[in-house]
């Protein structure tokens, strides 16, 4: 397949957060600020990206000549579990008020769905090793997208006004919902 | 906490959906059909109930530093038996939900609940907060889902109620409706939590 519309697809078409509705937590928890927004989108991509170039390793070479797939789920969200440690330590280091800011959700990349499900999915489509990297990354950028989008939505809403009811949670899915809708006009892009 | 205490937490006050907000991906990506919602739901209970057991039996064999990793082994082999029962004996459902089953891996409430609860209490406990955290989980998906397929394809459980060349939102069952039903509802919650008092 042609890696212009693999990065295509990932990004803006079936972009993973606002149509396929994965690492939503991340996307209503970490999108108060975008300067966050870009910081987590970045450790997702570096997680997802290695991740993926590992799982891919792991099913060729390992599971499928010993047909053992049924340990896949097991086996993945280990590589995932070890990467995100290796970005925790890392972005503590040499990034501390990043590290702050993200608090609780850096750990949580590991229960992030969409670390375990771009995995599963590269697998599900049979893509190469290059592949599966090459769209790996772009939805790494399509989640970074689509949280710094949120999040300066979100800064502005700040200012504005709008019911009590709706306040926190419910702005946030609604605001999602019309991001959405904005994301649909893109289906049909690529054939 | 009397055991009865325990089961309705999960349902009513700390419901995972409408008030801890956790594992907020199947709530939005699943619930186009009330079929869907209800399997969905009980597919994550039951790995509640099963891992909560199982941790609260194993919690004092368990050191603490990687007691994540323990937490995450025991969730991934729950999820693996459900997925492959429900391959064997529900094979529409579990392609309708699709790649959604092994993500309850992911899913932040069964680990949540594994750090929060399991790995303090006792086993009877444990499988009474799993069971009942897992129903209300399934109650809240249940309501997205129905909301979402009597608007958006005019029918409740498969069962038609609109003539077939009537309009439907079509919009509901695409990924903006799922946003916007559950904001809405949630705004709904709120509300009357704030009547109610709780």
């Amino acid at each position: 397949m042609d890696y212009i519309k693999i990065i295509i697809i990932a990004i803006i078409v079936n972009n993973i957060i606002l149509s396929q509705f994965l690492g939503i937590c991340s996307f209503l928890g970490v999108t108060g600020k975008v300067s966050t927004a870009i910081g987590m989108g970045a450790a997702v991509t570096f997680v997802i990206a290695m991740g993926n170039a590992i799982t891919y390793l792991i099913q060729t070479f390992i599971l499928i000549p010993y047909h053992i797939e049924f340990l896949q789920t097991i086996t993945f969200i280990f590589v995932v579990a070890f990467l995100v440690q290796i970005v925790e330590i890392i972005v503590k280091k040499s990034m501390p008020p990043l590290y702050q800011a993200l608090g609780i959700y850096l750990p949580l990349i590991t229960t992030n769905c969409a670390t375990l499900a771009v995995a599963l999915l590269a697998v599900q489509k049979s893509f190469t090793l290059v592949e599966s990297v090459v769209f790996a990354s772009a939805t790494g950028v399509g989640y970074t997208l689509a949280l710094v989008l949120m999040a300066g939505i979100r800064e502005q809403m700040e200012i504005n006004g709008y019911p009590k009811g709706m306040k926190g949670f419910p702005m946030t899915l609604v605001i999602g919902s019309l991001l959405a809708l904005a994301f649909m006009g893109f289906s049909g892009l690529v054939k | 906490m009397s055991n009865f205490k325990v089961f309705t937490n999960g349902i009513i006050k700390e419901n995972p959906t409408f008030v801890m907000v956790l594992g907020t991906c199947p709530v939005l990506a699943i619930t186009t059909t009330g079929f869907n919602g209800v399997g969905m739901g009980l597919a994550t209970a039951f790995v509640l109930v099963l891992s909560n057991i199982i941790i609260s039996i194993l919690k004092n064999y368990i050191p603490d530093k990687v007691r994540i990793a323990v937490f995450i082994t025991i969730i991934a082999t729950c999820v693996s038996v459900v997925e492959l029962l429900m391959k064997a004996y529900t094979p529409e459902l579990y392609k309708s939900l699709g790649i959604f089953i092994p993500l309850i891996v992911v899913n932040c409430l069964v680990l949540g609940r594994a750090e929060a609860f399991a790995q303090k209490r006792g086993v009877w406990a444990s499988a009474l907060d799993g069971l009942g955290m897992g129903l209300g989980f399934t109650l809240a998906l249940t309501l997205i889902s129905i909301v979402r397929e009597i608007l958006g394809n005019g029918s409740i459980f498969g069962f038609p109620f609109l003539p077939a060349e009537a309009d439907k939102i079509l919009l509901f069952i695409l990924p903006p409706g799922a946003f916007l039903t559950y904001g809405l509802l949630f705004a709904v919650m709120n509300a009357l939590k704030r009547k109610a008092n709780i």
